[in-house]
């Protein structure tokens, strides 16, 4: 069998190389999403909306190839639609993750899609399922995706707490999307977020300018402490070069 | 029967000048025919019955089931032709492993009531096929709870706390009324269902018959499940019991 090449992009095909996060906490769910869509090193949208209604109380994060993302959700879309009106009531965010699946698994060899999604129902609350490129099903409490979620890992592994309420979660992914976005080139420019409940969707903004600051490093190469300061000299201490 | 030699009645595709469908009539009937069919809801599930005619001494007991299962919480009986109920199982059993495929749940009733409504519709429709002559009830418990629906010949379809099809039905609707099914446990249910279908049961016209349950609830942890002997055999006395008492 030949190698089946996850990765490939069509040459000039627009690419979401995303930050994407979302977390289940008490009564509902938080998704979040940075704003960059690429063609290779060119920014195609530096506001994308990565943040896509499935349904009232449905949600999906899309990473990947923009077209392939576009195309499965509005399937989905119309999939819940006929499913709402002839169940006489809302689909199970399970229902809709199990949808995305099948479209995702089935078609495979031709898609390029890494999907999270999440929402509110009346069965179980809030939860969050997370359906990476082969077409997987797992519900977590937390899920990353997208090419700046490796650099995260580690940072949600150490900082996610269960029990949270909204602006604790809130805080948690604009923190682990902005520390995404500084590290990963494929991401960046604005933070877009949902917080899902029972009563309603509400869309949060961070512009680019406000986005939460780390750690952004200094200068390395400089004098060591002590050293007297002379007039003129910079101060800095070339490395040594062998001869 | 004074639409009989109209020529009305020839294809279930023809209306009647009053706006009646014979074929579908005619189906109603090969139902009515056929022995008595149950199902209760009561509080925490659901109990099918089956009044199975014998016609043979030569059958094997336990033979040819009326009573069938469509998925794990599913069960189906029918009152009609034999085979027309195993035509619709089979349809029922399709449709309950696509929504399964599908959504990765098990299917709500509702849906697969809704689905067999509209397979047993199409077969109104055509020159080409005969309406089901069944109806069919269904029950099951889903994530709403316990469920019962009828599917008759014409494709309609509704929802019951009793439902009573075939031979005896206006018999075991009028006891099915006295119940409080809401209050009744299954197992209570089981034993109601059985005298019902013992008090139904004609034993002038047609000498042998099989008393066929079924049920699913918390005792069978949802799943539709034939009921056990040892209630089987206690419905079974209590209801001659009864019956004694009742004439």
């Amino acid at each position: 069998m030949d190698h089946v090449d996850w990765q490939r992009l069509k040459t000039g095909e627009v690419n979401l190389g995303t930050s994407i996060m979302a977390v289940q906490f008490n009564d509902g769910v938080v998704i979040g999403a940075d704003s960059r869509t690429t063609t290779g090193s060119y920014i195609a949208n530096r506001v994308t909306d990565k943040l896509t209604h499935i349904h009232d109380r449905v949600y999906c994060c899309r990473s990947g190839s923009a077209a392939d993302t576009q195309a499965v959700a509005d399937v989905v879309h119309y999939t819940l639609q006929m499913y709402s009106q002839t169940a006489g009531q809302p689909p199970s965010v399970h229902t809709a993750a199990s949808v995305f699946q099948k479209l995702c698994y089935e078609n495979k060899d031709a898609l390029s899609a890494g999907i999270i999604v999440a929402g509110w129902d009346k069965e179980v609350g809030p939860s969050v399922y997370n359906i990476p490129l082969g077409g997987g099903l797992f519900r977590q409490p937390w899920a990353i995706g997208g090419s700046g979620s490796t650099y995260v890992y580690g940072y949600c592994d150490a900082t996610y707490k269960e029990g949270w309420g909204r602006d604790e979660t809130v805080n948690f992914v604009k923190n682990t999307l902005a520390l995404a976005m500084s590290r990963d080139g494929s991401s960046g420019g604005v933070i877009r977020m949902c917080v899902i409940t029972e009563d309603g969707v509400e869309r949060l903004f961070v512009p680019g300018n406000e986005l939460p600051k780390f750690w952004e490093g200094h200068e390395v190469l400089r004098a060591p402490v002590g050293m007297k300061k002379v007039a003129g000299e910079t101060g800095i201490v070339p490395m040594a070069v062998e001869a | 029967m004074t639409s009989i030699g109209t020529g009305y009645d020839l294809s279930a595709s023809t209306y009647s000048p009053d706006g009646r469908i014979f074929q579908v009539e005619y189906a109603n009937k090969a139902v009515e025919n056929s022995g008595t069919a149950i199902g209760l809801r009561a509080k925490d599930g659901i109990v099918l019955a089956v009044e199975k005619l014998v016609h043979s001494k030569l059958l094997v007991p336990g033979a040819n089931r009326r009573i069938q299962t469509v998925d794990r919480h599913i069960g189906l009986a029918t009152a009609g032709l034999l085979a027309d109920g195993r035509h619709l199982s089979n349809r029922a059993r399709d449709e309950a492993s696509s929504y399964r495929e599908n959504y990765h749940s098990p299917p709500p009733l509702k849906t697969i009531a809704d689905r067999l409504g509209l397979y047993v519709q199409a077969y109104t429709l055509y020159s080409s096929v005969r309406p089901f002559g069944i109806s069919t009830i269904l029950g099951a418990v889903d994530k709403d709870g316990p469920s019962l629906y009828v599917v008759e010949p014409s494709g309609v379809f509704f929802g019951y706390n009793g439902a009573a099809v075939g031979k005896g039905r206006q018999l075991a609707k009028t006891e099915l009324e006295k119940l409080k099914l809401s209050e009744l446990s299954t197992r209570e249910a089981a034993i109601e269902a059985a005298r019902i279908i013992y008090l139904v049961h004609e034993d002038v016209k047609e000498k042998e018959f099989e008393l066929e349950m079924s049920w699913i609830g918390e005792e069978t942890n949802g799943v539709h499940l034939p009921v056990p002997k040892e209630l089987m055999e206690e419905a079974e006395a209590k209801a001659k019991a009864a019956l004694e008492n009742f004439d």
